[in-house]
């Protein structure tokens, strides 16, 4: 018989002490290849109120789009030291900030190519599982044709293009509820 | 099943994907008996998306990563803490019940009077300045892990009159990928805040519920030192190949 998978509890509001030790805000070493940006956002509730006790976990290949993991086949360079994993909690005003590298594109369904973008998992007190979802660049030609981009209702979409906020700083909000609730995914 | 077109699949050959839960045994988002969850669940139903390369890869860690940490949470003090020593261990499968190896676990708790070392915890309890109450480990080629720690206490949270957290573990599992995340909590056996606890009381399929509930474990129980407890963890597994089905 097969198994199933073990159910999901909240992070609770004390994560901090056993997340803090994976906690990496810098993804990007400074000496590794591609575009560098600052990926700033705030996590807001329901009645737009900051979350400050949330975390937000990265994932991403490099600026060739190849995934540090062995499963990743594709003959493209590796970039040695970036392992493409994030880990930032908020703080008390529910903000969040992360270094790190535009990344390139990666494979999707179909043969097709991917725009770029970072997968992202949510975690919060009072949350019951995790939530996923992606960022992606704004200004990025690649976006119209992304097909995951696609599955999503137009009026949403901009929810996952995050914001130019000057010379390399994107930002990049979490609503959990209300008109412009991020987009979050099924995986 | 993933919706997608028949180049899609071929475009998949070698990429198998991984398995949905079985309907019941996970929460939903909108549990209200947990009053955190009203602002804090989303609205929309989420969107259903294929699995490509960014989900089936994963950040992978070694046990560099935790050697600032141990799988021993009775001796990141001077002394020794308060409370009743156990080991908890288990294995750590996929749901086809294959190992998960060289995968790391990240594990937290409060101490044995129910208080966590955290700032935001007003708990009137002591703290225990011998356990921060937090360890690290990597699952072993079979699966396996184990800690060594205190039994945690409960602790009363503001989530409704007189509530109290049955005692328990926090857990975070990474897996081989970024779809097998996961993050959830160990109970122990025969504790009587069980049927009251919210969080604990959160899937329609009462089994899926009782699996997060250790069994008090004869085999590991080390004699004059500790209780042993029994915790297995099941990460998503991959479908068998679309081909083959
Ligand atoms: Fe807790």
């Amino acid at each position: 018989m097969r198994l199933y998978a073990t159910t999901s509890q909240t992070v609770g509001p004390f994560f901090q002490i056993g997340l803090q030790l994976l906690m990496n805000a810098d993804i990007a070493s400074p000496d590794g290849l591609g575009e560098r940006i600052t990926l700033e956002g705030q996590v807001l509730d329901g009645d737009r109120i900051a979350i400050p006790d949330a975390v937000i976990e990265i994932w991403q290949a490099n600026a060739e789009g190849k995934y540090a993991h062995p499963e990743d086949s594709q003959p493209k360079p590796i970039d040695a030291g970036f392992r493409g994993y994030g880990r930032v909690e908020t703080d008390d005003n529910g903000f969040f900030r992360i270094r790190t590298i535009k990344p390139g594109r990666t494979p999707g369904p179909g043969g097709s190519l991917q725009a770029p973008h970072l997968e992202v998992t949510v975690f919060m007190r009072g949350l019951m599982k995790r939530l996923v979802t992606r960022i992606y660049f704004p200004g990025d030609a690649a976006n119209e044709n992304d097909l995951v981009l696609n599955l999503v209702p137009e009026a949403r979409r901009q929810t996952l293009i995050a914001r130019e906020c000057g010379e390399g700083v994107l930002r990049w909000d979490v609503r959990m509820q209300g008109d412009d609730e991020t987009v979050f995914f099924d995986i | 099943m993933i919706q997608t077109g028949d180049s899609a699949l071929t475009a998949r050959s070698s990429m198998e994907v991984y398995g949905r839960p079985r309907g019941g045994t996970q929460p939903e988002y909108r549990h209200l008996p947990y009053r955190s969850c009203e602002k804090r669940h989303p609205t929309h139903a989420l969107i259903e998306i294929p699995h490509t390369l960014s989900e089936i890869t994963g950040p992978q860690f070694t046990l560099e990563d935790i050697r600032k940490s141990s799988c021993d949470l009775t001796k990141q003090g001077s002394g020794e803490p308060s409370g009743q020593r156990i080991v908890v261990g288990g294995q750590v499968l996929d749901e086809d019940g294959r190992p998960v190896r060289n995968s790391v676990i990240e594990m937290w708790q409060a101490n044995a009077a129910g208080r966590y070392m955290h700032r935001w915890d007003q708990h009137h309890a002591p703290l225990d300045p011998n356990f921060p109450g937090r360890g690290h480990t990597l699952t072993d080629d079979s699966g396996h892990y184990r800690f060594v720690t205190i039994k945690p206490g409960s602790y009363p949270w503001s989530n409704h009159h007189n509530a109290w957290r049955p005692a328990h573990l926090h857990f975070s599992l990474f897996g081989p990928a970024f779809a097998t995340r996961l993050v959830t909590q160990m109970y122990f056996p025969g504790d009587p805040l069980l049927p009251f606890d919210p969080i604990y009381n959160c899937t329609a399929d009462e089994e899926a519920r009782k699996r997060l509930v250790s069994s008090f474990d004869w085999d590991t129980t080390i004699p004059d030192i500790a209780l042993g407890f029994h915790f297995d963890l099941i990460l998503r597994g991959r479908n068998a190949t679309l081909f083959e089905e």
